[in-house]
C-alpha cells in the first residue's frame, strides 16, 4: 500500500476492484465501514460476482473476468473527455508533458519492437526523447504530438462506453454510475482509494491491471494524499515481509536485484541498476543503489567481504533464466530436478494445473516439507480416493516432513499491507518436535559446512563465507536478525538510525535497507505501541515502525502544490510554513529542501514524476492495453482480432496444447477465497471447518436451468487440463453478461478444497487452472480460464 | 449465581413471584446493524469459541450458511438471503441468535420454576440444571431460537454471554465484530445510537431503513437496524412476532385460575375443618396430608 489500512477512513470514494476486501480482508474492511459512517464515503465494487463487498456497496457493477484494463482505460477516457482531471496535479507531478521517441508506435494491438518468435519486445523505442545532456525533453504547452499526454489520449480514445461495455459486459448504465462516482474525486478536496488484491494479479496482464488503476489515480491527483493511493491488500499476514525480504526468484532483500549472467562483475552490476537522473535537480533515490548493495554484501559475508574481492559479489548466484515456481515445476516435470524443499506453501494445492504438479513431484528423488500442518503436498504420494488418485507403489520420491512452528509460537516481526513492521511475542510453545524455520535452516547450513570441511566438494566458498556470528549459530534469535536487517556502523559498532547513513565503502552493514530504522540504538522500534493520533487522520508515528523511515503515506510531497501549500487544507500531511516543512508524517522527500527544489514527489523515479507512460519497465507495453485472457470466451479481441491475448506471455514448450477453446469450454471460470478459510490452513481448524465444511461451484440461474442443475446438485466441472466433481450453488449473484454479441456465463470456484483437513474431502480448484502467467511476474491466470459444466452423479 | 438479579422466572406467576432484585440494573442490548455487516461469521465462530460449542462438521447444503441451522452446539448463526427489491439484488446477512425479548415467550411457556429467567439487565437466560427438556420454549419462541440437545435433551440458546457481561465485558460476538455491525450497551444508549444511524441512512438514500425492535414481544434485547424495516422477512425475521395466544392464555388465564383454584381449595378445606371438623381415619390407612398443592401449581 502507498497508504495504510487506517488511512482508508479518510477516503471519499472507496473502490474495491480486483479484490473482495469484505470477504478476504474482513478486518481491514472495518476501515471502509468507518469511512462510510464517519466520512460519508461511497463504496464502489466492480467484480464478476456480487460478493460480500458488493453486498455493502453504494454502487456495484459487474464485469467479465479479465477485462479490467478495458474498464479502467474507458474510465480514464471518460475523465479526460468530461474534464474531471486534476490538471494542477497532472501538470506538476506526472510525465504528461514529456516527449516520447519518434520510433515509438502502437499498431493493431502491438507496440513497436515486437519479435514474434521470442514473444518479447525490443523496448528501445519505449523511452523519452533525450536532449544533449541526457535529460528527457518536455513540452509544457502540450502541443507536441508525441508528448505523453497526447499519446495517452490517442491510445485510450478507442475505449468509449459502447466499446468498453462490449468487451467487459458491464451494462453502460452501471458503468456510467461508477465513472461518475470515481470522477467526483478529481477535485482537491476529495480522494478515492483503490483496494485490490489477487483479483488483479492473477491474470496474464496482472501488472498492467494495476498500472491502469495508477493512471486513473494520477489523473485524479489521488496519489500521495490522505485517503488516496494505490493499495494492494496482502493475503498472508506477512506476505509483504516476504516480498520485502526478496522472496521472488530475481530479487534480493530490499527490492535489490539478484544479478544475472550479464552482470559480469560488481562495477557492471552497479552500473546496470543505478539509474541516472532524467531531469535536472532530481533526488533520484535509487542513485544510492551502491550504498544499499555494498552494505547488504557486508551483512551477508561480514569480514569476508572486502573491497579487494568486490565485497563478495562473485559468491552470489547469477541467474540465466527466470526460475519462478511454474518454471521450476515444469523442469521437475521434465525430470530435471532431483530434490525439492517446500517451505510455507502447499504446492500440490496452490500451484496451477494440479495434475502436472502431481506428476512432477512423482519424478523427484526426495522432497523436504517444512510446514506446521500435514499438507496435501506432504502426503501427495498417498491415495485419497478420487481426490488424489495415485498409486503409492509407483512413486519413488522420498518425503521428509519437518514440522515447523506457527507464527504464534515464535517471536518476530510481521509486516502488514500498510508496510508496518509489528513485533510480536511468542504466545505458546510449539507442539511435539516442531522447530522454528530459522533453527531448521541453520542446522542444514551447519551440517553443510561440516560436510565441506570433512569431505570437500565444489564451490565451498559461499557456504564458508556466510557471516553467521549469532550467539547460537544453530538458532539465530529474531532479535539478532532484526538488528542485522536494520544495519550497523562497523566503525563504531552502533545500530544505524536510518538508511541515509549507509555507505558504499564497506563501513556499514545492512541486511535490508528499507528496514533500516526498525532497531536503532534506542531499541526495537517495531515493538512500540503508542497509538496516539494527534491529527485524527490515522497517522500514529509511535505505533510500531513503518518502512521506509517510519513514513505512513508514500509520495506525500504530492499532497502539496509546487510551493508547498497543501492542495486541501483539511488533508494536510506536510506543509511549508515560515520557511520550514512541518507535518504529521515523515516527509517522503528531503525536508531540508525548499518547496520548489523538492517538487518531484516520486523520488524513486529518475525523473521524479508519476508515469502515464511506463518506459521500458513492463514486458507488454508502456501503456496498458486490453488483451483477452489466454482462454477467451469470445475467441477474439474486438479491438484487434489478430492480437487476441497478451503477446508477451511466456509459453513453455507443450503448454499451448493445454489451453482450451471457447467452443469446447464455453464458460469463464474464476477462483477465489472465502472469508471462512485462509488458503488451505484453516481446513485443519475445527471451527473454520464447521463454518464452511465443503467447497462448491457458483453458477447463475440461467446456466443452471439450461444444464438442468439444481441448487446442491453434484456437478462435473472440466477444463482442458482436468476435471473435478463438486456441488452446485445456484445464485442470483452471478449474472450472464452480454459480450461481443453473445451471453457469457461465469462460474466461480472457491479455492479451499483439500483432502487432508477437517473439512469434507474436496478437489482442489487447481485441477482446472492454467500455468500461463503474467508476462512480468509469471503469476498464473487463476482468475480467468475456460470450463464446461454438467450435472453429475455424486461422489 | 446468587446475584439476586432475576426479575422474571419461569414456573412462577404474580401470586408466586420470582426473587426480589437486590440491585437495580439498566437494561442492556445488542444492536445489530445489518447495513454494516459483511457476513464474515466472526460472531458465529467467537460464540462457539467462548461457549465451547462444536457443532459437527456438516456438508454443503446450497448456501453460505453453515451450519444450516441453530442447534444446541450453535447458538449464533449468520444467515444469508438473496432478495431482489426494485430490480436490485440484495444479499442480506442476519446475525441470528436469541433476541432477548422483554416479554419472553419461552419463559412464559416454560413450566419449570427457574429454568428460564430474565435478569435485571434484561437478559433471558436458560438454567440447564433445571431444564426438564419438555421443549415448550422451542415451540413458543416466535424467532425459532432455542434448540433441544439430542443427547441431554435440554434446551440451549444464546445467553448474551451472561458470564462475560456480569463482569463488565461485552458478549463474545460483539467483541469479535470487525465492521462495527454489532454493538453492546444499555438499551437506552443502543436506541440513541440506532436513531442517529437510521437518520444517517435515510440521508444516504436508504429511505426505508429502520429499527427492528418488535412491540409484540415487548421490544428485544437484540435490536436490528435493517435497510428496509418494512420487509423483515428478507432477513429471515418474523414481521410481527408475539407470544402465541395459547401460551398467553396459559400464563394469563389458566395459571391464575389454577392459583385461584388452590386458594379456593384451601378455603374450602378450612371451612370444612371449622364447620365439619377432622376426618377420622383408620390407623392402617396412609395419611391424607397433601403437601403437594403449591408445588403442583408450579409444575403443571
Amino acid at each position: 500500500m502507498t497508504n495504510h489500512w487506517i488511512d482508508i477512513k479518510n477516503s471519499n470514494v472507496v473502490v474495491i476492484m480486483g479484490g473482495n476486501a469484505a470477504e478476504a480482508h474482513p478486518v481491514g474492511f472495518g476501515w471502509v465501514t468507518e469511512a462510510m459512517e464517519q466520512n460519508n464515503a461511497k463504496l464502489v465494487v466492480v467484480d464478476p460476482r456480487f460478493n460480500r463487498s458488493a453486498a455493502l456497496a453504494d454502487c456495484y457493477a459487474p464485469l467479465r473476468s479479465g477485462t479490467d484494463i478495458a474498464f479502467l482505460l474507458g474510465l480514464s477516457r471518460y475523465l479526460i473527455e468530461t474534464e474531471q482531471v486534476n490538471y494542477d496535479y497532472v501538470k506538476a507531478y506526472t510525465n504528461a508533458s514529456y516527449i516520447i521517441r519518434e520510433d515509438f508506435e502502437f499498431n493493431e494491438g502491438l507496440f513497436s519492437g515486437f519479435d514474434e518468435k521470442s514473444r518479447t519486445y525490443d523496448k528501445d523505442s519505449w523511452y523519452y526523447e533525450l536532449d544533449e545532456d541526457g535529460y528527457a525533453k518536455v513540452d509544457e504547452t502540450y502541443a507536441h504530438p508525441r508528448c505523453v499526454w497526447n499519446l495517452l489520449k490517442h491510445h485510450i480514445d478507442r475505449y468509449d462506453f459502447e466499446t468498453v461495455s462490449n468487451i467487459t459486459g458491464t451494462p453502460v448504465e452501471d458503468y456510467e454510475k461508477v465513472c461518475a462516482l470515481i470522477g467526483s474525486t478529481h477535485t482537491h478536496d476529495k480522494a478515492a482509494t483503490f483496494m485490490y488484491a489477487l483479483g488483479w494479479t492473477h491474470h496474464t496482464k496482472g501488472a498492467q491491471n494495476i498500472r491502469s488503476m495508477a493512471l486513473v489515480q494520477l489523473l485524479l491527483g489521488n496519489i500521495g494524499v490522505l485517503g488516496g493511493g494505490v493499495n494492494a491488500l496482502r493475503g498472508h499476514s506477512n506476505v509483504q515481509g516476504a516480498t520485502d525480504m526478496g522472496l521472488l526468484c530475481q530479487n534480493l532483500p530490499g527490492y535489490l536485484k539478484l544479478p544475472n549472467d550479464n552482470d559480469t562483475d560488481l562495477a557492471t552490476y552497479l552500473d546496470n541498476y543505478t539509474p541516472k537522473a532524467l531531469r535536472p535537480g532530481q533526488t533520484n533515490y535509487w542513485s544510492n543503489y551502491p550504498k544499499f548493495f555494498v552494505s547488504q554484501m557486508k551483512s551477508f559475508w561480514g569480514e569476508n567481504a572486502t573491497a579487494a574481492n568486490s565485497f563478495g559479489y562473485d559468491w552470489l548466484p547469477k541467474w540465466d533464466i527466470q526460475y519462478d515456481f511454474t518454471k521450476h515445476i515444469d523442469m521437475m516435470y521434465h525430470g530435471q530436478v532431483n530434490g525439492y524443499f517446500i517451505q510455507g506453501v502447499n504446492a500440490i494445492n496452490s500451484m496451477p494445473n494440479r495434475n502436472k504438479t502431481l506428476a512432477a513431484l512423482c519424478k523427484l528423488k526426495y522432497m523436504v516439507v517444512m510446514d506446521p500442518l500435514a499438507t496435501e503436498t506432504s502426503v501427495f504420494w498417498q491415495k485419497a480416493g478420487e481426490f488424489n488418485d495415485v498409486q503409492p507403489s509407483e512413486i519413488q520420491t522420498e518425503v521428509f516432513r519437518l514440522p515447523t512452528t506457527l507464527f504464534a509460537e515464535e517471536e518476530g516481526c510481521i509486516v502488514n499491507s500498510g508496510r508496518w513492521m509489528q513485533w510480536h511475542w511468542k504466545g505458546a510453545n510449539p507442539p511435539g518436535e516442531s522447530k522454528p524455520d530459522a533453527e531448521i535452516l541453520s542446522g542444514i547450513l551447519m551440517k553443510l559446512r561440516e560436510l565441506y570441511k570433512e569431505e570437500g566438494g565444489v564451490l565451498p566458498e559461499p557456504i564458508e563465507a556466510i557471516n553467521w556470528g549469532y550467539h547460537n549459530p544453530h538458532f539465530p534469535h529474531g532479535e539478532e536478525v532484526a538488528k542485522e536487517l536494520n544495519g550497523i556502523d562497523l566503525k563504531t559498532g552502533k545500530q544505524l538510525d536510518s538508511f541515509s547513513q549507509l555507505k558504499d565503502d564497506g563501513s556499514t552493514a545492512c541486511g535490508c535497507w528499507i528496514y533500516s530504522g526498525c532497531w536503532t540504538e534506542a531499541g526495537n522500534m517495531m515493538a512500540r505501541r503508542d497509538n496516539s493520533d494527534t491529527s485524527g487522520k490515522g497517522i500514529t508515528p509511535g505505533w510500531a515502525f513503518s518502512w521506509p523511515a517510519n513514513r505512513r503515506v508514500l509520495y506525500n510531497r504530492a499532497s502539496c502544490d509546487v510551493n508547498g501549500k497543501p492542495w486541501d487544507p483539511k488533508r494536510v500531511i506536510v506543509e511549508w510554513t515560515n520557511g520550514k516543512w512541518h507535518g504529521i508524517d515523515q516527509g517522503d522527500f528531503n525536508m531540508k529542501l525548499p518547496p520548489k527544489e523538492s517538487a518531484h514527489p516520486f523520488i524513486m523515479q529518475p525523473e521524479g514524476v508519476g508515469r502515464f507512460f511506463a518506459l521500458k519497465h513492463l514486458a507488454e507495453g508502456p501503456f496498458p492495453e486490453h488483451y483477452e485472457p489466454m482462454e477467451s470466451p469470445i475467441g477474439t479481441n474486438p479491438l484487434h482480432p489478430n492480437v487476441i491475448s497478451n503477446p508477451a506471455v511466456r509459453m513453455l514448450p507443450g503448454v499451448a496444447e493445454t489451453l482450451g477453446s471457447h467452443t469446447e469450454f464455453p464458460y469463464v471460470c474464476t477462483t477465489y477465497s472465502l472469508t471462512e478459510h485462509f488458503n488451505f490452513w484453516t481446513i485443519h481448524c475445527r471451527l473454520a471447518a464447521i463454518s464452511m465444511p465443503e467447497t462448491f461451484v457458483e453458477l447463475d440461474e440461467i446456466l443452471a436451468a439450461k444444464k438442468g442443475i439444481a441448487n446442491g446438485d453434484w456437478v462435473k466441472v472440466s477444463s482442458k487440463r482436468g476435471s473435478l466433481m463438486t456441488k452446485a450453488l445456484v445464485t442470483k449473484r452471478l449474472q450472464p453478461l452480454k459480450v461481443h454479441g453473445q451471453m457469457v456465463h461465469t462460474v466461480g470456484l472457491p479455492r479451499h478444497g483439500g483432502h487432508n483437513g477437517l473439512t469434507r474431502r474436496s478437489y482442489s480448484c487447481n485441477v482446472l487452472t492454467t500455468e500461463v502467467g503474467d508476462a512480468n511476474t509469471q503469476v498464473p491466470e487463476f482468475k480467468a480460464f475456460l470450463v464446461d459444466i454438467a450435472k453429475a452423479e455424486g461422489v | 449465581m446468587s446475584a439476586q438479579d432475576i426479575i422474571l422466572s419461569s414456573g412462577t406467576s404474580e401470586l408466586t413471584p420470582a426473587a426480589q432484585v437486590r440491585r437495580k440494573l439498566a437494561k442492556v442490548a445488542k444492536l445489530f446493524d445489518a447495513t454494516k455487516c459483511n457476513g464474515c461469521k466472526a460472531c458465529q465462530v467467537s460464540c462457539s469459541e467462548w461457549n465451547d460449542l462444536r457443532a459437527p462438521v456438516g456438508s454443503f447444503q446450497g448456501s453460505y450458511q453453515n451450519p444450516m441451522d441453530l442447534s444446541s452446539e450453535c447458538w449464533t448463526l449468520m444467515k444469508y438471503q438473496e432478495v431482489e427489491r426494485d430490480n436490485k439484488l440484495n444479499w442480506r446477512f442476519t446475525h441470528s441468535a436469541c433476541m432477548h425479548c422483554d416479554d419472553p415467550a419461552c419463559l412464559t411457556a416454560c413450566s419449570t420454576k427457574g429454568a428460564i429467567v430474565q435478569r435485571a439487565n434484561g437478559v433471558v437466560d436458560f438454567d440447564s440444571d433445571k431444564c426438564i427438556g419438555c421443549g415448550y420454549c422451542v415451540v413458543a419462541c416466535p424467532f425459532d431460537v432455542p434448540r433441544l440437545d439430542p443427547i441431554d435433551q435440554k434446551a440451549y440458546k444464546c445467553t448474551m454471554c451472561s458470564d462475560r457481561i456480569q463482569v463488565g465485558q461485552e458478549p463474545a460476538c460483539v467483541k469479535s465484530c470487525i465492521t462495527g455491525a454489532l454493538k453492546y450497551g444499555t438499551r437506552e444508549d443502543m436506541l440513541f445510537i440506532a436513531d442517529l444511524r437510521i437518520k444517517e441512512l435515510h440521508k444516504r438514500g436508504f429511505t426505508k431503513a429502520g429499527l427492528y425492535n418488535p412491540e409484540g414481544v415487548g421490544g428485544t434485547g437484540m435490536m436490528m437496524i435493517l435497510h428496509d424495516v418494512s420487509q423483515p422477512q428478507d432477513y429471515g425475521l418474523p414481521a410481527d412476532p408475539k407470544t402465541s395466544v395459547p401460551i398467553k392464555l396459559w400464563q394469563d388465564v389458566v395459571k391464575p385460575l389454577g392459583a385461584a383454584g388452590i386458594i379456593a381449595t384451601v378455603a374450602v378445606a378450612c371451612l370444612h375443618r371449622i364447620t365439619v371438623g377432622r376426618n377420622l381415619v383408620e390407623e392402617d390407612e396412609p395419611a391424607q396430608f397433601d403437601h403437594t398443592h403449591s408445588d403442583k401449581s408450579d409444575k403443571e
